[in-house]
């Protein structure tokens, strides 16, 4: 099923500007950017507030990557901004990773902004996690397969599951703003799905519009210098659309777009969202201006099904770390040694029930096994000892006596019998809870691309 | 030219000229940017950007990278290679690994998947 043909709303202009004023919320917004940027007049304000980038943990303890106060400095200018001019607001994958608890925490800030300014937008809130039984529906029909992986969805997975979103796509924002929200907060959301819902209501190439929202997305990373969190503008036009940065220090040329167009894809040329691809073969970057690029030619391609990727995580269990740096040039020379010696001490306790790593910095902490450099042996190595065990009990006490015996274990030739570890800190053993890994990272066929992702409408 | 790195050699892509070090760069030399970073979970993209069309036709032309080449660099199997694709857009050479272990999984040790670019940073060809 392709997805919902566009109606048109109001007026249709030959031109759309979207400003996103920031690639993260809570990354920070300059005020420059943000003034510049709307004096452009932009019709839509739409910034990207998550990523599963940061990993497992964030979408399991249902806690946000990002920091509360930044996020709301960040969405107070951009509510202001959008109060002034009367111009909607669409955000996606609110909380960072986009599940209802990190939904609502967005809103409750949201709410807080809101009620000490007076703003009475008219809001609509997005879920973004999915119904288990229908899930279980879809997979019993054989509508669930996996992405990027060969693992087969078994009901176990949804079973044990702490957290299950699904990456919405156009449909679900189109349906709010069509229901007459001001402001869209929605759960996990296909990032460039914000930057183009009243593009698509508006009837523009669709091609185009994904396009446009996959450069927005990340906000000024497409032009150069690429450093700072920073904004970025877009007019769509009816065969092809501008960007530019908002920041006059910054400027977008072909290489930086372009460029931009590989980031955190496996293939530039073609890139899937619900419901179709994007193929890039046929598209032109051309400099219009100093700053300015113009894109067009990029080709929609609309898919056989339309699907919705999921992503669920489940506890595997409660970490404890400690970390220490080693010196002594004997230890160091006879490291394979001290870690054997360090692994045996612990066993004859703790014969199993746990999983032990040593990251060894300075050694092959960043590559582990393929790590290809074997230079002069490092003169200090960093160490991160790490336990992951049931319960938060037996993780601190393996860890405890990991700890103690790397401290006091011995290797050959050793003279530094007080201690082998410089411990940075006090208390050295340190609980960072639970464990959280990808479980579900699959393709769910859907008819309807709303009907999974609940809708209300509040007025703050 | 800096020295040749610590990197055990690495074979050069097939059908590549073998020339003397003299005449070779590492891809970090002449690369505007090398970078690693998740695409998903389950893979790691990265990207080498040239800064000119210049330098893009001569590497892709003169040096070049394929499956095998990168599968040699990194020291691990050629199927975990997933793809080598070449953007001339953006003056630029993707490369898509298949991450031994799963973002953010027990052992994991690079969880945005953003410090895997040094082997192909420091790979030397004929330059």
């Amino acid at each position: 099923m392709t997805p919902a043909s566009p109606t048109p709303i109001g007026l249709t202009p030959d031109s759309l500007t979207v400003f996103a004023p920031q690639g993260m919320l809570g990354y920070g917004i300059p005020e420059r950017s943000m003034r510049l940027g709307m004096e452009r007049r932009p019709d839509v304000l739409a910034v990207d507030a998550g990523s599963i980038d940061p990993g497992p943990h964030y979408l399991g303890a249902g806690t946000s990557f990002t920091n509360r106060r930044s996020v709301a400095k960040d969405l107070e200018m951009i509510l202001d901004a959008a109060h002034a001019q009367r111009i909607p607001v669409l955000i996606g994958s609110a909380g960072g990773a986009g599940g209802d608890a990190h939904l609502d925490w967005l809103i409750e800030i949201y709410r807080e902004i809101c009620r000490e300014r007076g703003y009475r937008f008219r809001t609509a809130r997005i879920s973004a996690e999915l119904d288990r039984d229908w899930l279980r529906r879809r997979l019993a029909d054989g509508a669930i397969s996996p992405l990027d992986h060969d693992i087969a969805l078994m009901p176990g997975h949804l079973d044990r599951a702490t957290r299950i979103v699904g990456q919405m796509g156009y449909e679900p924002f189109m349906r709010a703003i069509e229901s007459g929200a001001e402001v869209v907060i929605a759960g996990r959301a296909f990032d460039p799905a914000m930057m183009g819902a009243h593009a698509l209501l508006r009837g523009f190439d669709r091609g185009l519009t994904v396009h446009m929202g996959k450069l927005l997305e990340c906000g000024g990373a497409a032009a150069y210098p690429r450093h700072g969190s920073d904004g970025l503008l877009a007019t769509l036009h009816r065969d092809s659309f501008t960007v530019e940065p908002p920041n006059p220090d910054k400027v977008c040329t072909v290489a930086s777009v372009a460029a931009h167009s590989l980031y955190e894809r496996a293939n530039p040329y073609h890139m899937e969202f619900p419901g179709g691809a994007i193929d890039l073969h046929a598209t032109r970057f051309e400099q219009e201006s100093e700053r300015v690029v113009r894109i067009s030619g990029t080709r929609y391609v609309a898919a056989q099904h339309y699907t919705i990727k999921l992503e669920g995580v489940e506890c595997v269990g409660y970490r404890t770390i400690a970390i220490a740096g080693v010196r002594d040039p004997i230890l160091i020379a006879h490291f394979d040694d001290y870690v054997a010696n360090i692994r045996s001490r612990v066993a004859e306790r703790y014969p199993d029930g746990y999983t032990l790593n040593i990251h060894s910095y300075g050694r092959n902490g960043v590559m582990g096994p393929i790590e290809a450099a074997r230079a002069e042996p490092p003169f200090e190595i960093g160490l991160v000892f790490e336990v992951i065990a049931d319960d938060p009990d037996t993780s601190a006490a393996v860890l405890a006596l990991t700890r103690s015996a790397a401290l006091h274990v011995t290797y050959p030739g050793r003279k530094a019998i007080a201690g082998n570890l410089a411990f940075p800190f006090s208390p050295s053993d340190i609980p960072v809870g639970p464990v959280y890994e990808f479980t579900i990272h699959h393709l769910v066929k859907t008819e309807d691309p709303c009907s999974p992702f609940a809708m209300d409408l509040f007025t703050p | 030219m800096p020295e040749p790195s610590p990197h055990r050699p690495s074979g050069f892509p097939s059908g590549a000229p073998s020339g003397s070090w003299a005449n070779t760069a590492t891809i970090g030399d002449v690369a505007a940017f090398v970078t690693s970073k998740n695409a998903g979970p389950y893979k790691v993209a990265l990207d080498i950007v040239f800064s000119t069309a210049a330098d893009y036709q001569r590497f892709v032309g003169h040096a070049g990278l394929d499956r095998e080449a990168v599968a040699a660099i990194y020291g691990i199997p050629r199927a975990d290679v997933l793809d080598v694709i070449h953007f001339a857009p953006a003056f630029a050479v993707k490369v898509t690994l298949k991450r031994r272990i799963t973002a953010g999984a027990r052992g994991d040790s690079d969880v945005y998947g953003a410090q895997q670019h040094v082997p192909l940073m420091q790979h030397r060809i004929p330059w």
